[in-house]
């Protein structure tokens, strides 16, 4: 009894990290994701405002799912994330404003991401608050992880630095295409790509398995 | 109130049970009411949180931007006033006009901010003009929310931004398409970002129009804080 509950919890963490990503498998977000990865920062930057959204609109979702009318549901979701997007916006401005300056629109934009309505709609509002927290922070991280690999790795090819560091010296002739819009979505296709892979692998290998069975 | 649009109303059979844990539109407004009103009052919170922060933080990327256009300036002064002529204002008032000085406490040349519509909202930027060259020696865009990846470029592009290094004022500056131009007072539109582009030398004429009869001679300003 005292290890399922906990066992399931780590499970709705864990399910957005990985099996569930919602860059990787469920490919959501694409604007954001494309858009702002073009350095480690930028990336981490938007996946932590987006992080934020998530748990803030997840709990108070939860908190209100058994008072909010069925017919207005999605309108009051989307006031209250609304309203933590601009939170994190005028946050952002206030303590990181080259970052803040840098994301520009693209954070206003978080609003429309398909993944907090989503997440909202098919888990906070149908679930207590700890599991739509545990949901929100796998998600959230998932997100931020899948835009960082992305950041970081166009960053490194198309730019040569890491995180603004300078990493192979002046010899580097840097892969610009990475960092601008085309270099994303080759990236993101090389990526789902490998998704894909282990994916089938995985598959494979359990359907062999069962065939022993 | 129309009554009979009342949703305990049934619309088709079966509809009935339905119907009647169907809430009330009394109920659907209220929620959403409830739902803005927080909304609001967290948004008031927050933003008298971080107003002063980001005010803050305008004031020095501001001040940054002033030794950023004028070259060799290390040190400014505010200029305002009612008068024909500008003058020296405090250090906390708004100003919209600076002089900057070098590290002698020579006077290098004025930055100027103006503001305006861009292609999606307003514009704000700020010039370095040297006097004695007629010419604007250097721009920076403080402010913008042009498409990312076009319009931003404005800011971001060199080539563009580099073209305001020496940019005669007399006469007025225009925007020619990129590669047409090579005058002294032509600036290359970006391709694919003509209208940013514009808007950026239009701001900056209007703000040079309004304020170029009132500069101070060079010869009447001093550097802050008695420097040497």
């Amino acid at each position: 009894m005292s290890a399922g509950p906990d066992m399931k919890a780590l499970d709705e963490l864990l399910k957005g990290l990985w099996d569930e990503n919602p860059v990787f498998v469920q490919v959501l977000g694409m604007c954001p994701v494309l858009a702002v990865t073009n350095s480690a920062v930028n990336a981490l930057a938007m996946g932590g405002a987006t992080f934020f959204v998530l748990m803030a609109s997840s709990l108070l979702v939860s908190m209100v799912r058994k008072w909010v009318p069925k017919a207005v549901r999605i309108s009051t979701f989307i006031v209250i994330i609304a309203t933590f997007v601009t939170v994190a916006d005028m946050l952002l401005a206030a303590w990181v404003p080259d970052v803040h300056k840098e994301l520009g629109a693209f954070i206003s934009l978080i609003v429309v991401n398909c993944l907090i309505l989503g997440r909202q709609e098919a888990f906070a509002s149908r679930n207590p608050i700890k599991p739509a927290l545990m949901d929100a922070a796998g998600m959230g991280l998932g997100f931020t992880f899948a835009l960082f690999l992305l950041g970081a790795s166009r960053e490194v090819l198309g730019n040569g630095t890491f995180f603004g560091i300078d990493l192979f010296g002046p010899q580097f002739e840097p892969w610009v295409v990475m960092i601008l819009p085309p270099g994303g979505f080759l990236m993101l296709g090389m990526i789902l790509l490998f998704f894909n892979w282990m994916q089938a692998k995985k598959q494979a290998r359990r359907a062999a398995a069962e065939g022993v069975a | 109130m129309s009554a009979t649009e009342s949703p305990a109303t049934p619309t088709s059979q079966g509809a009935a049970t339905a119907a009647a844990n169907e809430p009330g539109s009394l109920r659907l407004a209220l929620t959403l009411g409830f739902a803005g009103l927080l909304s609001g009052l967290i948004l008031v919170l927050v933003y008298q949180f971080t107003l002063p922060i980001i005010e803050a933080n305008r004031a020095l990327a501001l001040k940054r931007a002033v030794l950023q256009v004028v070259p060799g300036a290390v040190s400014m002064q505010k200029l305002g006033g009612d008068g024909a002529t500008l003058a020296p204002i405090g250090e906390d008032e708004k100003a919209t006009v600076f002089a900057a000085f070098d590290d002698q406490g020579a006077f290098k040349g004025f930055a100027i901010t103006g503001e305006g519509a861009g292609f999606q909202d307003t514009i704000q930027l700020i010039y370095g003009f040297d006097p004695a060259k007629k010419q604007v020696v250097g721009l920076r865009v403080l402010e913008s929310r042009e498409t990312p990846g076009l319009g931003d470029k404005i800011i971001k592009d060199q080539g563009f931004v580099g073209q305001f290094d020496d940019l005669a004022v007399e006469p007025t500056p225009v925007v020619v398409k990129a590669g047409e131009g090579g005058g002294a007072h032509q600036v290359d539109a970006i391709t694919g970002a003509t209208i940013s582009s514009k808007a950026v030398v239009k701001i900056m004429n209007t703000a040079h129009g309004a304020w170029a009869g009132k500069l101070p001679p060079a010869a009447a300003l001093k550097a802050p804080g008695g420097a040497p």
